[in-house]
């Protein structure tokens, strides 16, 4: 750790990392000391572990859910390449960035991105749907002690109501999205990243 | 706000009853003063004489002798009306979101001093020069200090202290020069108020006490930052000002002020920082030496609160025995001092620190302010309609302008500026308290002969800037917040809305960003290698929450070893796959009922900086919410490892089901709950492994020592692996190579599956060594261990023990 960190990295890679998710260099310099500085193993991946010594991890009550999003399937390390793709997700849209247009892939903080990201919190089969069940375990985990379950389930019944529109008892992507068609949410899934 | 400040309910009349007994004591007493004054002539003796003049010579059996109890008597008095009023006022639970309760203090002080002027009493001498700033002062100075949130603070301070420091000298001068020019107007009668004179009143009218109107509009969301700023003016206005107003008392004191040269002003100017930095320096050491100290206080724990109140104080002393700041100096004594103080001491000397501290600021201001309602209502006024509404209208106009000024310059140094509407919140929250009362009320007669004057002024700023400015800060706030419309949101929005902030703030946590993250990273560099060796104890003790959880997990363990039956916790069973058939059409008002019900009860996003009110300690609900979080992963841990594979909606137990299990290590939800306590105070110890572990801890799935016993045969180490797969419920834990078995997770067997745990750990190499050690600390470590990698789990433990 140190100031050395950015010549860790190849500079290829930093070049194919600062395509792919639009940081600069400098960020992604501060980003890379702040993943060796959570690695404290020194091993060049992050496991869940590691999450975990961040105490205030542990006490959002989504906690575990956005440890699980650095874990793609089958996997229980996250290096750097995939922590800092997850991370792109928040990175503020620019406005020469909105113009872009469909030039070439989407970028990784697209409007659309943010939007999945936090749908596959709730979507944890990855059958793109947000089922019952699904709805519930979420709603339990981000609400307190003096809800009963039939609260919630009744609860949970009247959101997939209110979203689901080709009535098939579960909330889509597009329905997911279609929510949020009125509100900006970019504001709230980026962050600011400092250089 | 229609009803009036007391409520009348059963209490309220009560209290009533209360106040008007008060009354009439008072009004004895003042009638007794005028009797007694006329006969205690003669001293000690007095009530002799008054027996012997008496036609019978025999000794009263009821005697009254007020003058011996008059002074701490009506001081008590004022401080138990004061508490009650206060009483009154939070019973009333509208109220404090609609004023400060600065309001109230003032009013009730007003109150005294009518009862005083009424009954023509002598007030007793509570405010004189020596006692304001040698008792009345610290204490409050002390509780700002000490409440401050140190790591927000210390990452704007940069921020702050361009905004304090050149904002009170822009105030203070801006004002003066403004009102000194007034004064050169012949018509209002002022010409005899000189520059240095109008300049002195300017600082001390600049000192503001903004805090008071936090708690008001404590509810919108005011974003950190602006906490902050608000907190470290507070905090360093104080001391600016009264370094300030002493500078130019002593110019005052030079009598040939006409005389002053070029020199003399940069004396002053040098005169102000050496004070200023002077008294932090001396601040600092006496923090270190009082942290140092607590070191060595386990046994006596009795006595520390006695040591931080007694260094603090000290601190204060010898800065102004070497005129030095001592506000500056007891503020910096306070912030040094928390961080090592709160981890050495004892939980129960904590709390009372903390409580202490309140109560005795709250005895000052209350103080101050009955004073300053006495003087009030008193005939010690001189009105001047010019001097007194230009002061109000510079006031306010000074304010703007070092507000938008300074913040106009700062906002192009900052990563997070701040916007127009933050800048309207700060300039409006300018509030004036005790402090500037107390800085005019001890203005030398001799000096200033128009001092009626100017109590009059400051008299009249600070009761329109606490009662209007107050008032209405609170409405202006939330104008300025609700921006959104104001449109319900569906249901939908607001859950999925939590959900997103609560994502933005734990990935906000994974970057782990604050600006100046270098300085802040090297400071903590140094504070570990160094610091905290020298100034914190070796072993830390016990804290109550431990052993509290401790006690409650070894209680359900039990149970559940015994009866096999979960003790009903209502959070600890996750959801049954209850349907309800068919999905009825909710009626509108039900649908409004559970959007309420769903508002009131979503977790709220962790705020780094936790709220502060100055006149009492509310409970954090953040710490609730932490608790009850931590305790519902326990539970759904504990639940999921007792039932293994038969989760309750039946799927196979693929770890996609349980993803939303964690395993915390024993001592990381410890530190949760330190941070927690911490986080009031902001301290971030995130991923630095170094950190005392408490391997006894929280999550001790303890097993009770029969289950133990159990499990100490030897099982083949193929099942063994076997059952490890199956354990592996949770993702992380299959940091291990031989995790292919995913989908035997039907093969568990039935017995409990921390058996197998046990187990792979009496297979290692530590198996000795951990297996004596008691309880629940064993499979605490275990259990951390169990959830690594088999082969790395073994050095960072080692290491784990060490400490």
């Amino acid at each position: 750790m140190g100031s050395q960190a950015s010549t860790l990295l190849r500079h290829e890679e930093l070049e194919e990392i600062k395509k792919e998710t639009g940081f600069s260099h400098s960020q992604i310099a501060r980003l890379y000391k702040r993943f060796t500085s959570l690695d404290v193993n020194g091993v060049g991946a992050l496991s869940r572990e590691d999450f975990l010594r961040i105490p205030e991890l542990a006490i959002n009550p989504l906690g575990d859910r956005i440890i699980s999003a650095f874990f793609p399937e089958g996997e229980d390390e996250a290096n750097f390449r995939v922590f800092i793709r997850i991370l792109a997700r928040f990175r503020p849209i620019s406005d020469k960035e909105k113009s872009k247009d469909a030039k070439g892939p989407e970028p990784l903080n697209s409007r659309s991105n943010k939007l999945r990201f936090a749908f596959q919190l709730y979507d944890l089969d990855k059958d793109d749907k947000i089922s019952r069940s699904e709805l519930i375990q979420v709603l339990r985990m981000m609400v307190g002690v003096n809800i009963s379950e039939e609260q919630l389930g009744v609860m949970a019944d009247r959101t997939i109501q209110e979203a689901d529109e080709d009535g098939d008892g579960a909330i889509s992507f597009t329905e997911f999205v279609k929510v949020f068609e009125k509100t900006g949410i970019e504001q709230k899934m980026s962050i600011q990243f400092l250089d | 706000m229609s009803m009036g400040f007391w409520p009348f309910d059963s209490f309220g009349s009560w209290m009533l009853l209360l106040l008007l007994v008060a009354l009439a004591c008072s009004k004895a007493s003042s009638d007794l003063n005028k009797s007694t004054n006329s006969t205690t002539q003669h001293g000690p003796n007095a009530w002799f004489a008054a027996a012997s003049s008496e036609p019978d010579e025999r000794i009263s059996v009821f005697e009254l002798d007020y003058d011996y109890v008059q002074i701490p008597y009506e001081v008590t008095l004022w401080i138990l009306l004061a508490s009650l009023a206060k009483i009154g006022f939070h019973l009333y639970r509208r109220l404090p979101g609609l004023m400060p309760e600065s309001c109230l203090l003032i009013l009730v002080g007003a109150l005294v001093g009518g009862i005083i002027f009424g009954t023509d009493h002598k007030s007793p001498p509570v405010m004189d020069s020596s006692i304001y700033f040698l008792y009345l002062l610290p204490p409050m100075v002390l509780e700002s200090g000490y409440f401050m949130p140190t790591r927000p603070f210390f990452e704007n301070m940069g921020s702050i202290l361009w905004w304090a420091g050149p904002g009170a000298l822009i105030n203070a001068f801006g004002i003066g020069l403004s009102l000194y020019l007034i004064c050169q107007i012949k018509a209002f009668g002022l010409s005899d108020v000189n520059l240095l004179h109008n300049l002195l009143f300017g600082s001390l009218i600049s000192s503001v006490d903004p805090v008071a109107v936090l708690a008001v509009f404590e509810e919108a969301r005011v974003n950190e930052q602006l906490y902050m700023m608000i907190f470290g003016e507070t905090l360093l206005n104080d001391g600016i000002s009264v370094v300030l107003y002493n500078i130019l008392i002593a110019f005052t004191k030079m009598h040939k002020f006409e005389d002053i040269e070029p020199v003399d002003i940069l004396a002053g100017c040098a005169r102000f920082i050496v004070v200023g930095c002077g008294g932090v320096f001396f601040g600092i050491i006496f923090g270190f030496i009082s942290a140092f100290i607590t070191r060595f206080t386990q046994n006596i724990s009795a006595i520390e609160p006695l040591i931080v109140f007694m260094f603090s104080y000290l601190s204060y002393l010898v800065a102004e025995t070497l005129y030095l700041s001592g506000i500056l100096a007891i503020t910096a004594c306070a912030v040094t001092m928390k961080k090592y103080v709160e981890e050495n001491v004892s939980q129960t000397s904590y709390t009372t620190i903390k409580y202490f501290m309140k109560m005795l600021s709250s005895v000052s201001e209350t103080l101050i302010f009955i004073f300053m309602g006495v003087s009030t209502i008193g005939k010690n006024h001189e009105w001047n309609w010019a001097f007194i509404c230009f002061t109000l209208v510079f006031c306010q106009i000074w304010r703007a302008i070092s507000v938008f000024a300074l913040f106009y310059v700062s906002n192009k140094f900052r990563t997070f500026p701040f916007s127009i509407k933050d800048q309207c919140i700060i300039f409006y929250s300018g509030v004036r308290g005790a402090g500037s009362f107390s800085l005019a009320f001890l203005l030398p007669l001799s000096l200033f002969p128009r001092k009626k004057l100017f109590v009059t002024a400051t008299l009249v700023v600070i009761y329109f800037t606490v009662f209007i400015q107050g008032i209405t800060i609170g409405p202006l706030v939330r104008y300025l917040d609700v921006r959104k419309t104001n449109k319900k949101e569906s249901i939908n929005e607001e859950l999925h809305t939590r959900l997103m902030d609560h994502l933005k703030a734990g990935i906000e946590d994974v970057c782990g960003q604050w600006s100046h993250y270098q300085v802040r990273d090297k400071f903590k560099k140094f504070d570990h290698r160094y610091l905290r060796k020298i100034l914190i104890r070796t072993n830390v003790p016990k804290s109550s929450i431990v052993s509290l959880y401790k006690k409650l997990e070894m209680k359900q363990a039990i149970e559940m070893a015994e009866t096999g039956i979960l003790s009903s916790t209502a959070f600890s069973v996750p959801h049954q796959a209850q349907r309800i058939q068919g999905v009825k059409r909710l009626s509108p008002e039900d649908v409004e009922s559970m959007r309420d019900i769903l508002t009131h009860n979503m977790y709220q996003v962790r705020k780094r900086t936790l709220s502060y009110n100055k006149y009492n300690l509310k409970p954090q609900t953040s710490e609730k919410q932490a608790k009850e979080i931590l305790i519902r992963r326990q539970n759904t841990l504990r639940e999921s490892l007792r039932k293994g594979h038969s989760l309750p909606w039946g799927k196979p137990t693929g770890t996609k089901n349980i993803r939303y299990l964690s395993f915390p290590y024993s001592n990381q939800p410890l530190k949760a709950r330190r941070d927690t306590r911490a986080a009031e105070f902001t301290d971030d110890d995130s991923c630095h492994p170094g950190f005392p572990p408490v391997t006894f801890s929280v999550q001790s799935r303890t097993r009770s020592l029969q289950e133990r016993r159990q499990v100490q045969e030897a099982i083949p180490m193929k099942s063994f692996h076997r059952g490890r797969e199956a354990l592996n419920f949770d993702d992380q834990r299959t940091g291990q190579k031989e995790h292919g078995g995913r989908d035997k997770r039907g093969i568990l067997k039935p017995k409990p599956l921390f058996h197998t745990v046990d187990e792979e750990y009496a297979s290692g190499e530590q198996s000795e060594e951990e297996a004596s050690a008691i309880g629940p600390r064993w499979t605490a470590e275990q259990k951390q261990k169990h959830s690594r990698d088999h082969h790395q789990s073994h050095s960072p433990l080692l290491q784990r023990k060490d400490f």
